[in-house]
């Protein structure tokens, strides 16, 4: 480029439309393809699957039996069944989940030390070792998936829904654990700090001091997580953990095109009202 | 002030109500006794079940599948994220109008089914037609995650400036050259990062789709189970584990290095 002023740049493509910054961007797709070919033999990468005729095939049958969507009474009837299940699951799972997870965050939290309201520092060396283990357990907690969880319950307790009920209450202990004491760090310290040094007890200092400022935003982030607890009962039911899912596994086993089809209506219309309910409570509280 | 306080007392009042008793109907609809599940045997054998997982098989063998399983994971996730980048990258142009109103609407709708069946329903779709292992995996992140990042994409691509492209096209610029200079070099940095935060997303899902025989960790962890081999099944839990650990600590430094700084 010898001239920068603007009517120039009209004659400028026709006499330099080389691109400038070709060579580093053929250079990094390069390398990046280099990086990724490994990738590409692991995945099994195979598009042509889904073109070929034993594949086409098998989706064909599926696909040929799904119109109309199955709307047999007796099958409509289990859909209810299976839908009201789903629901349950997801309602009761938070809500075992809750107690736990308010006792760990209250434990975990540092918006409570003592130590550290007083002195204005670090917390003591006690109180940081209850917090180390509970933190610890709250991440093993959650960093295990809830369809792993599941299926560990499934061997334990048996196929059903208890085991989907199980496995929420627990990944949802670790989410909502962590999330609450977060919470507690994040809303003003005054107040706690004040009643504490009042000579107020730590249950006092939280219920009156922490909470209020906290419950709203709790709350939300609890229906928030009721919503997903909603969508991952239905995928847990693959692994034999009741509702929606395990009936969805069930049809898709049997090649029952029109049965799927009606249960990933439902299962569609589900998330769409949870979603809706969800903010609306949100909007609500906040 | 009494008064007008104490409407909202009394809908809230309600909501309580209404809360507390879908709990209470939940419970009693799964007929969970929480007495029964937690009392002496039952709660024995779920002990004896869970303390076999703590010892975990360490030997060679087992650790150089789970390494190949881990590996198969990632590069499910890798995969199929970047096919879903590309498909979405192309499909977002008419998302977002550049082509007229019905492709628009097509592509949008597209996007909302893609989107709207998980990735494991999908990926149980996906292992009828292309069998079982890691190609099935591949692609069913791959149509999950297309809807995602299409959604994403089209609304990023909506709201990048056009002032660069137009002075193109004022010009005599093509298309495609106010599309690939104009617009673009604002919007890969978004797309990008839009790619990598569901790709993030994907590892931890990839790592669970073998359940339905979509390869990785999960169908190692589901045959091993399946089995009663607890102690390997234990590593493969552990694997997993660290490998959403990884991750996480991983997006959460590149996030505090570079989204925090500028």
């Amino acid at each position: 480029m010898t001239q920068s002023s603007i009517p120039s740049t009209a004659t400028q493509p026709q006499r330099n439309p080389r691109d400038p910054a070709l060579l580093p961007r053929l250079m990094i797709a390069l390398v990046a393809f280099l990086l990724l070919w490994p990738g590409l033999r692991l995945s099994e990468l195979d598009l042509s699957v889904l073109f070929d005729r034993e594949g086409t095939q098998a989706m064909g049958a599926l696909l040929e039996g799904a119109w109309p969507p199955a709307y047999s009474p007796e099958f409509l009837q289990l859909l209810w069944r299976s839908t009201l299940e789903t629901l349950a699951i997801g309602i009761a799972g938070i809500a075992l989940a809750l107690p736990p997870a308010l006792i760990a965050a209250l434990l975990a939290t540092r918006a409570l030390s003592r130590s550290a309201l007083l002195q204005r520092g670090t917390p003591s060396l006690p109180g940081r070792a209850v917090r180390g283990p509970v933190r610890a357990l709250l991440v093993v907690l959650r960093s295990i998936p809830e369809i792993v969880w599941a299926l560990l319950f499934v061997r334990a307790v048996g196929l059903g829904p208890t085991a989907g009920v199980l496995a929420i209450a627990l990944t949802y202990t670790g989410m909502l654990g962590k999330v609450y004491a977060e919470i507690f760090e994040s809303v003003d310290r005054r107040p706690a700090e004040a009643l504490i040094s009042a000579g107020a007890s730590r249950s006092v200092a939280f219920l009156y001091g922490v909470l209020p400022n906290a419950a709203a935003e709790m709350l939300s982030y609890t229906v928030y997580r009721w919503e997903c607890a909603l969508r991952a009962s239905v995928v847990m039911g693959f692994v034999g953990a009741g509702g929606l899912g395990q009936q969805l596994e069930l049809s898709l086993r049997m090649f029952a095109g029109d049965e799927v089809l009606s249960i990933l209506l439902v299962f569609l219309l589900l998330v769409l009202l949870a979603d809706q309910l969800s903010r609306l409570l949100r909007e609500r509280l906040l | 002030m009494k008064e007008a306080r104490f409407p909202v007392r009394m809908s809230n009042l309600l909501l309580l109500l209404a809360i507390s008793g879908a709990v209470i109907a939940a419970f009693r609809y799964l007929v969970i006794d929480i007495t029964t599940l937690f009392d002496g045997s039952g709660l024995g054998q779920m002990w004896g079940y869970f303390t076999e997982f703590l010892r975990p098989d360490l030997s060679p063998a087992h650790l150089k599948s789970l390494t190949r399983a881990a590996l198969e994971t990632l590069a499910m996730s890798a995969v199929g994220t970047l096919l879903a980048a590309g498909l979405a990258a192309t499909l977002a142009l008419p998302a977002a109008g550049h082509f007229g109103r019905i492709p628009a609407q097509l592509a949008r709708w597209l996007f909302n089914l893609l989107r709207a069946i998980p990735e494991l329903v999908w990926a149980a779709l996906v292992v009828l037609a292309a069998g079982l292992g890691p190609n099935a995996g591949t692609l069913a992140l791959a149509l999950h995650t297309t809807g995602v990042l299409g959604r994403l994409f089209t609304e990023a691509l909506e709201n990048s400036p056009v002032a660069a492209a137009e002075a193109i096209r004022c010009n005599g610029g093509g298309r495609t050259a106010a599309f690939l200079y104009g617009t673009l070099p604002t919007l890969w940095p978004q797309w990008l990062a839009y790619t990598l935060y569901r790709w993030e997303n994907n590892i931890r899902v990839s790592s669970v789709l073998g359940f339905v025989g979509a390869g990785g960790l999960g169908q190692m962890l589901y045959i091993h189970l399946s089995l009663f081999q607890q102690a390997q099944a234990s590593t493969v839990i552990l694997t997993i584990i660290l490998l959403v650990l990884a991750v996480d600590s991983f997006s959460l430094w590149v996030r505090h290095r570079y989204l925090t700084a500028s």
